[in-house]
C-alpha cells in the first residue's frame, strides 16, 4: 500500500486536491482516506458518499491535530490495509504552518494557495522544506508574473521541491501530481515509518487543555520568558 | 534562451457542454498572429485560453488538446516558467503580491535568471506607455489600480517573461491604451490571443474564434472584408477616447464631437 500525506494551511484547497487524486486514480487503486481535524470535519462523509471509498476522520479535540495525526497514523495504516486499500490518503487539519506531518515511506504533499500572499511560503518553511511536492492551487486567479514570483518564494525555502500548479476544481496540471503518487514506492514496513522532522508539537500541558497562565502551572516543555528566545528546538 | 523555437501551437477539438464534439479540425497559432476570442459571457472563452495556458492534454473540462510544433510539448514548457512559451494576463486586475513594483519585477527577473540591470526600469517605462496613471517603482503592487496592474503585467509579459505567445483576457476592461498594447505586441512579433467583448480589439485581430455553449462555433478570417468597419470603429473609438479624457478632466462636452 502507498501512503500520501496531504498538508497545508486551512482553505488552501487540500480537499479539492484529494478529490482530484481520487477521481483520477479510482479505477486503478482502492483508495482509503483519513481526515484529521480539530472539532468538526465533513470531508470523510463527502468523499465516501461521492466515491464510495472507505473514509474516516479523527477529531483531536484539545490535543494538537498534528500530534493526533502522529498518534493515529500507525492504526490508520492497519485500518486501510484491513480495508484492502492500496493507497491511503491522509489529510491534515492544516492549522500550524510550522508542522510538517510527513513520514518516511510516503509521499509528502503540501498544498498552498497562489492567492495566499508572497510571504506565505516563508512562513510555512517546515511544511515546505520536508515535503516532496508542492501543489499550488487557485493558479487560475493569478497572472504569469505572479505565478513565477510565488514559485521563486517556494524555491527559496526548498530549491528541490517539485511544484505543481493547478486549478484544483478543474483539475488542470494534476497529471504531474498523479505521476508523483504512482512513482512513490509502497510502504515496505509500516513499523519502521518515522516522521521526517521533529514537529513543534509542544507536548505540554497547554496542548492538552490546561488554561492557566505562567510556567508555574505547567509541566513538559516549558521555559521562563527570560530564557525563551526559541521556546523549544527539536533535538 | 529558448531551447526550441515555437513555430506553431495547435488546438485540437474537445467537446461542448453537452458532450458533443467541437466542429473544427485544428486551430493553428503562429508567431505574429492576432486572434480574438468572442462570444457571450459563459460561452467558454476563458476556458479556451486556459486550455492553451496549461497545454491541455484531454485533461481539462473541455477535453481539448494543445500541441506545440505538432507534438505534445516537452514537460519543461508546461512546468518550468522560464521555458514556458505562453503568458496569460487574467481578467484579474489585482495583484496579490505584497511587494513594491520594483521588488516584484526584480523577483521575477531573478526567477528567470536574467542578467540585465535595466530591465526592471524598462518594464515600468513600457507599462507607463499603456496607462495614463503613472506607475512608480516604489508603489506597492497591492495599491495599483486595475489599469496600472494590467499595464504592468502586460509589460512584464513582453519584456521579462518574453513569452512568444500572449493570452489577454479582456484587456479592454481595465482602462488601458489597448491600441498601444496591440501595436507593441505586433511589433514584437508575438502571437496574441485576445478574449474580448470590444469591437475594436476584435476588428484589429486577423482571426476571430466564435464561442458558444463551451465550444468553438466558428473560426472567421475576415481578410479585408471588414476594413470599412475597422475604419469606423477606429473613428468612434477616437471620439470616445477624447470624451473619456474630457470627462476625467472635469470638462463639460458642449462642442461638436464628431471627427
Amino acid at each position: 500500500m502507498r501512503l500520501a500525506v496531504v498538508a497545508g494551511p486551512p482553505s488552501a484547497g487540500k480537499t479539492a486536491v484529494v478529490r482530484q487524486i481520487i477521481r483520477t486514480l479510482l479505477d486503478r487503486y482502492r483508495i482509503a482516506y483519513l481526515k484529521i481535524d480539530v472539532v468538526r470535519a465533513f470531508e470523510d462523509e463527502e468523499l465516501a458518499a461521492e466515491f464510495g471509498i472507505p473514509a474516516r476522520k479523527v477529531c483531536s479535540g484539545d490535543l494538537c491535530p498534528d500530534h493526533a495525526g502522529v498518534m493515529v497514523m500507525r492504526d490508520a495504516i492497519a485500518w486501510a490495509e484491513g480495508e484492502g486499500a492500496d493507497l491511503l490518503l491522509v489529510e491534515s487539519a492544516g492549522l500550524c504552518l510550522r508542522c510538517s506531518p510527513y513520514t518516511t515511506q510516503a509521499l509528502g504533499i503540501v498544498v498552498l494557495s497562489a492567492v495566499s500572499g508572497t510571504n506565505t511560503p516563508l512562513k510555512m518553511a517546515a511544511m515546505l522544506g520536508l515535503a516532496d511536492i508542492a501543489v499550488v492551487t487557485r493558479i487560475d486567479l493569478v497572472s504569469q508574473a505572479e505565478k513565477e514570483v510565488f514559485r521563486e518564494r517556494i524555491r527559496e525555502v526548498n530549491p528541490d521541491l517539485d511544484i505543481v500548479e493547478t486549478n484544483a476544481v478543474q483539475g488542470t496540471g494534476m497529471r504531474y501530481l498523479i505521476r508523483a503518487i504512482e512513482d512513490c514506492p509502497p510502504i515496505t514496513d509500516p513499523d519502521t515509518i518515522v516522521l521526517r522532522g521533529a514537529p513543534p508539537l509542544g507536548v505540554c500541558t497547554v496542548c492538552i487543555g490546561k488554561t492557566e497562565i505562567g510556567w508555574q502551572h505547567h509541566f513538559g516543555v516549558v521555559r521562563r520568558l527570560e530564557d525563551a528566545d526559541y521556546l523549544f528546538r527539536g533535538d | 534562451m529558448d531551447p526550441s523555437p515555437i513555430r506553431e501551437i495547435t488546438i485540437l477539438p474537445g467537446r461542448n457542454r453537452n458532450g458533443e464534439p467541437e466542429r473544427f479540425e485544428a486551430i493553428v497559432i503562429r508567431p505574429g498572429d492576432t486572434i480574438s476570442v468572442v462570444g457571450p459571457t459563459g460561452s467558454g472563452k476563458s476556458a479556451l485560453i486556459n486550455d492553451i495556458e496549461v497545454f491541455a492534454r484531454n485533461d481539462t473540462a473541455t477535453g481539448r488538446t494543445v500541441l506545440v510544433n505538432g507534438e505534445y510539448p516537452p514537460e519543461e514548457f508546461v512546468r518550468d516558467p522560464a521555458h514556458k512559451p505562453v503568458a496569460l494576463i487574467t481578467q484579474n486586475t489585482r495583484c496579490l503580491a505584497d511587494l513594491t513594483v520594483a521588488e516584484f519585477l526584480a523577483m521575477h527577473v531573478r526567477s528567470r535568471r536574467i542578467a540585465d540591470d535595466g530591465i526592471v526600469e524598462r518594464t515600468i517605462d513600457l507599462a507607463n506607455e499603456f496607462t495614463g496613471e503613472e506607475i512608480r517603482a516604489g508603489a506597492r503592487m497591492t495599491a495599483l489600480s486595475g489599469g496600472q496592474t494590467r499595464s504592468l503585467l502586460v509589460a512584464d509579459a513582453v519584456l521579462i517573461a518574453a513569452a512568444p505567445v500572449l493570452l489577454l483576457d479582456e484587456v479592454e476592461n481595465a482602462g488601458i491604451f489597448k491600441e498601444r498594447v496591440i501595436e507593441v505586441l505586433r511589433a514584437g512579433g508575438k502571437a496574441v490571443i485576445f478574449v474580448t467583448h470590444d469591437p475594436l480589439v476584435s476588428l484589429l485581430s486577423a482571426r476571430r474564434i466564435v464561442m458558444r455553449d463551451g465550444a468553438v462555433e466558428r473560426v472567421i478570417e475576415p481578410l479585408d472584408r471588414e476594413n470599412e468597419a475597422l475604419r469606423e470603429a477606429l473613428r468612434l473609438d477616437g471620439i470616445l477616447r477624447r470624451m473619456r479624457e474630457q470627462i476625467r478632466a472635469g470638462d463639460l462636452i458642449t462642442g461638436p464631437v464628431g471627427a
